[in-house]
This record gives structure tokens, C-alpha cells and sequence, in this order.
């Protein structure tokens, strides 16, 4: 899988990920999270380790933007803490994933320009970054697009260059928000095909989807949260024949109320 | 009638002719003008832009204040600027007064508060947008600042060509401040202001011609940049 490696910075980024120990596993320990004078995450634990691609689901509401949000270390939990084990005291660990939201928020410029923010705040040398923005965007198919203003892409193409922004990054994981709500069969394929990609070169994947067709054919375990708290963190293929919990095989069954 | 028509035509003479004390007049009141603007840009894209970005006591009072500030009476700084520069003023020991620099000094006091503001108000809505996706990326709002103001550019430039509109049109200010004196402190409009007062309309005209010209150039540009904005950006 060596050769999907975006080009310029295979070599260093190759040596700064064996040089530091992978950050993971991530120990999320008795997380809460308030706001609006109400508890909208509640006392959730679980722990994540390297490999698996992890898939949150759960209905609308249920939390789990919030639960991504508080794992990327962008909400400070009201309770408990979010532990990434292998990071070094003195490093923000945020540097060393990425995100992509449910609505992509695109800078206002050039489809090229926003990968190379993207590279300069990871403090990737100047003369290096055109050839990973290239390398990006062809295997994101938006090489055409380069030098056009990224708010005129469709819906698809900018959450296809919000993924291709992180993957320039090198992330070591990445949240994935509904990544594919609002796309097309074909770019909801080739979402998967990058997001596939990007976990064969290493990356951890945890995401959370509506479409459970997409979430069997590609969750290696399953945390299903309900009204805030973790009911079940299994892997996939028992989460879909035998759910552990009430609420999640009401969900399976598109028969939970909220 | 025929005073005015005539008045018009030596006015045209005069443009068309290059007048020396035309030029001359025209010439500092964009060097006073365009002096104020740079300072202005200088303090009030950073204020604004901290303005938007960080918390901190009393913001909320300084942001009313500053919006306030955008509707200052040019009289008023000129008093204002007057009674700081003057000898017994707290700024007296500079000799200032009835300078181009006392006159670049209040105009940067008219037009500060409205770079800021709309410095203020373009970088809080991007930020609102922006936040999570830069924090994200490894940006905290400091380190954020130059991509902010560099996406914002577009309502920047408009809010800067406004301010200079409100220097170079101004005439309270420059007049309490740099005195109107012929050759060192005479700018476009208290020029005008002078010359219908003594009945001259002719240089009146001229320069009053000169002023709409560059009012319409600023709004022809502003009009020029949002339409490209929008078009491309937004
Ligand atoms: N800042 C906030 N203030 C108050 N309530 C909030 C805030 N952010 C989220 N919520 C509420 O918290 C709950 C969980 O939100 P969250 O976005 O995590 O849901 P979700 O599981 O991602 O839902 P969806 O599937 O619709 O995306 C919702 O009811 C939402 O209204
Ligand atoms: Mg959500």
C-alpha cells in the first residue's frame, strides 16, 4: 500500500511515524458533556485501539457528533477525560488526526490553495507541498478543479476535498462525520474508496453514517450510543445479526423512537 | 447665470491645465488622506480582528463603543485633536498643530473606527464558520489571523476604499486642525470651503470636480470588488 502514499512526503512522513510511537490506543474515560443547561453526552467510556475501522451509530440526536467532537479533543468534556495513550506530554495530540465535518467548511480560495493551508499548519516545507497537493488531488479525481474557488464545487466534490485536505495531512486518525450523507452512488463509492485507502496506508478510521448498508460493508466494530450514553461497543458483524441491546435492534429494525 | 457657466469653464481650464496650485492642493489631500488610511489600517485590522477573536472584560463595551465611533462628527476629533496638540495640550510639546501631520493624525481618528469595526464584524462571522474546522487543522486564533483577514480580503478592501472616502470628503477635521494655511495645511476641502466664501468658484469647481471624481472611483471600485466576491468567492 506504499505507493498510495501521497509523493513528496512519503520519506519523512514514513520516518516521523516510526520514529514516534502511534498516539493510539484512545481511552475515553467517563466522558459527559453539558451544554444548554442539559447533559447530551453521559458518562461514556470506551477505549480504541489501533486497527479497526469503528463505526458510531445511533439515531439523530443521539450524540454521537458530540462523541466525535470530544475524541478530536475540539469540546472540553464536563466530565472524565479523553486519554490518547501514546502521545508524549508535551504534544497536542490534535495534530495528529483530522476531521471531516458533516457540512465541509472550505476556506474561501482555490481548491489547490486549501490542501496547501492545510499542509503549511503541519509544517510541511513550502517546496514539498505542491507535490503532495497534486498527488492528493488526482487520487481524489479533483485535479481539474485545482485552481477553481472550492465553495463552487458541488456538495460531493467539497466533502471529496474536505477527505482529500485530511488525507495531505497524513493523519494517524481520522474522524469521519456522515461523510457521505448527501452524495450521489458514485461519490458515496468513491468516498468509501479513499476512506478504504487511507485505513490500508495505517490511518484509523472512526466514523458515523445513517446509511447501514455502508456501515456493514465497512465497520469492523460498532459503538451504538442511544440518547447520549454508549449502549453497546461490539464488533460489526455481531452488532447487525445479534445486537446486545433493546434500543439497538429497534434501531436495526428503523423501528427506534427518539 | 453666466457667473457660474464661466466659473465652470475656467475650472476645466484649470484641470485640463495642470494648475500648479490645483495639483498642488489635490496632491496633499491625498498625501494627508491616504497617510490616515494606511495608519488607520495599521491599528484597525489587528483591533478588529482581536475584537473578534479573543475574550476578554469590558469587550463587549469597547465593541458598542467602537461601532459608535464610526459616526464621529469630524468637528468633534478636530476639537479634540486640536485641544491635544495645542501648546498647552498634552501632546503641545510636538508643535504639531496646523501640520499635514496634525491633519493625517485626525483623519486616522475618523477613519480607525471604521476599519476596525468592519474588521470586527467580517473576521467574527468567518470565524464563526471557521473555528472547528481550523482548530482542527492544528490553528488556534492567533495563528489563524492572517488566513482570516487573507479570506476577508474582499470586505476589506471595500471597508478600507470607505474609509478613505470618509478622510477624503471630510472637512471639519482638517480644518480646526491643519488651519487652511495656503501652501502647508490647504487641502481640497477647506480649499473649497475658503474659496465659495470669498466668491472664487472657479478653483471651488475644479477641485469640487476632482472630489466627485474620486468618490466615484472609489465607489466604481468597492462596486468592482464585490461583484468579483461574489461571483468567485462566496
Ligand atoms: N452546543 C449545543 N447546545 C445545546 N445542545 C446541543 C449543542 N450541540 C448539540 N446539542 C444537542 O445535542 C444532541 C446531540 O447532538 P449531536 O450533534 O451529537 O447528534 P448526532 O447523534 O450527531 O445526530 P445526527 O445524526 O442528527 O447528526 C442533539 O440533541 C443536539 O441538539
Ligand atoms: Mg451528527
Amino acid at each position: 500500500m506504499n505507493d498510495a502514499t501521497p509523493r513528496a512526503t512519503t520519506a519523512d512522513a514514513s520516518m516521523s511515524r516510526t520514529a514516534r510511537a502511534s498516539i493510539m490506543p484512545l481511552r475515553v474515560e467517563d466522558v459527559s458533556f453539558d451544554a444548554g443547561g442539559k447533559r447530551l453526552v453521559d458518562h461514556v467510556s470506551f477505549e480504541l485501539a489501533a486497527g479497526p475501522r469503528t463505526f458510531i451509530l445511533g439515531p439523530n440526536g443521539a450524540g454521537k457528533s458530540l462523541t466525535l467532537r470530544l475524541c478530536h479533543g475540539l469540546l472540553t468534556p464536563s466530565t472524565g477525560r479523553v486519554v490518547w495513550e501514546g502521545a508524549s506530554p508535551n504534544e497536542d495530540p490534535l495534530k495528529r488526526q483530522a476531521m471531516v465535518f458533516q457540512r465541509p467548511v472550505l476556506l474561501r480560495r482555490t481548491v489547490a490553495q486549501n490542501i496547501d493551508y492545510a499542509l503549511k499548519l503541519h509544517n510541511v516545507p513550502p517546496a514539498d507541498r505542491p507535490g503532495v497537493v497534486d498527488d492528493v488531488l488526482n487520487r481524489t479525481g479533483l485535479a481539474r478543479f485545482a485552481k477553481s474557488p472550492a465553495r463552487h464545487l458541488s456538495g460531493g466534490e467539497q466533502q471529496k476535498l474536505a477527505l482529500a485536505r485530511a488525507w495531505a495531512t497524513k493523519p494517524e486518525v481520522l474522524f469521519l462525520d456522515e461523510p457521505t450523507a448527501s452524495l450521489d452512488p458514485a461519490a458515496t463509492h468513491a468516498v468509501e474508496n479513499i476512506i478504504d485507502t487511507m485505513h490500508g496506508e495505517g490511518t484509523r478510521i472512526v466514523m458515523t453514517t445513517h446509511d447501514l448498508a455502508q456501515a456493514k460493508r465497512h465497520a469492523d466494530e460498532v459503538i451504538f450510543i442511544y440518547a447520549g450514553r454508549v449502549l453497546e461497543k461490539t464488533p460489526a458483524d455481531e452488532f447487525f445479526s445479534s445486537p446486545r441491546s433493546g434500543e439497538a435492534a429497534a434501531f436495526l429494525e428503523g423501528e427506534l423512537r427518539w | 447665470m453666466t457667473d457660474i457657466s464661466e466659473a465652470f469653464v475656467t475650472a476645466l481650464h484649470l484641470l485640463v491645465s495642470f494648475d500648479p496650485n490645483l495639483i498642488e492642493i489635490v496632491g496633499l489631500s491625498l498625501r494627508v488622506s491616504l497617510s490616515a488610511v494606511a495608519l488607520a489600517v495599521l491599528i484597525g485590522l489587528p483591533v478588529g480582528a482581536a475584537l473578534a477573536l479573543f475574550k476578554f472584560p469590558g469587550k463587549n463595551a469597547i465593541v458598542v463603543f467602537v461601532n459608535a465611533l464610526m459616526g464621529l462628527p469630524p468637528v468633534v476629533v478636530g476639537l479634540v485633536v486640536y485641544l491635544m496638540l495645542s501648546r498647552a495640550g498634552p501632546l503641545g510639546v510636538f508643535g504639531l498643530l496646523f501640520t499635514p501631520g496634525a491633519m493625517i493624525a485626525a483623519q486616522a481618528i475618523l477613519v480607525t473606527p471604521i476599519v476596525a469595526a468592519l474588521t470586527r464584524q467580517v473576521v467574527a462571522d468567518l470565524w464563526v464558520e471557521y473555528s472547528e474546522q481550523m482548530r482542527s487543522m492544528g490553528a488556534g486564533p492567533v495563528s489563524a489571523i492572517p488566513a482570516l483577514l487573507y479570506d476577508a480580503r474582499f470586505t476589506l478592501v471595500t471597508a478600507i476604499l470607505a474609509g478613505f472616502g470618509r478622510a477624503s470628503a471630510e472637512v471639519g477635521a482638517v480644518m480646526i486642525v491643519g488651519g487652511n494655511i495656503d501652501h502647508v495645511t490647504r487641502v481640497m476641502t477647506t480649499a473649497i470651503a475658503l474659496e465659495v466664501s470669498k466668491g472664487d468658484l472657479a478653483l471651488a469647481l475644479g477641485l469640487g470636480i476632482v472630489l466627485i471624481t474620486i468618490s466615484l472611483g472609489i465607489n466604481a471600485a468597492t462596486y468592482t470588488v464585490k461583484q468579483r466576491a461574489e461571483a468567485v468567492w462566496t
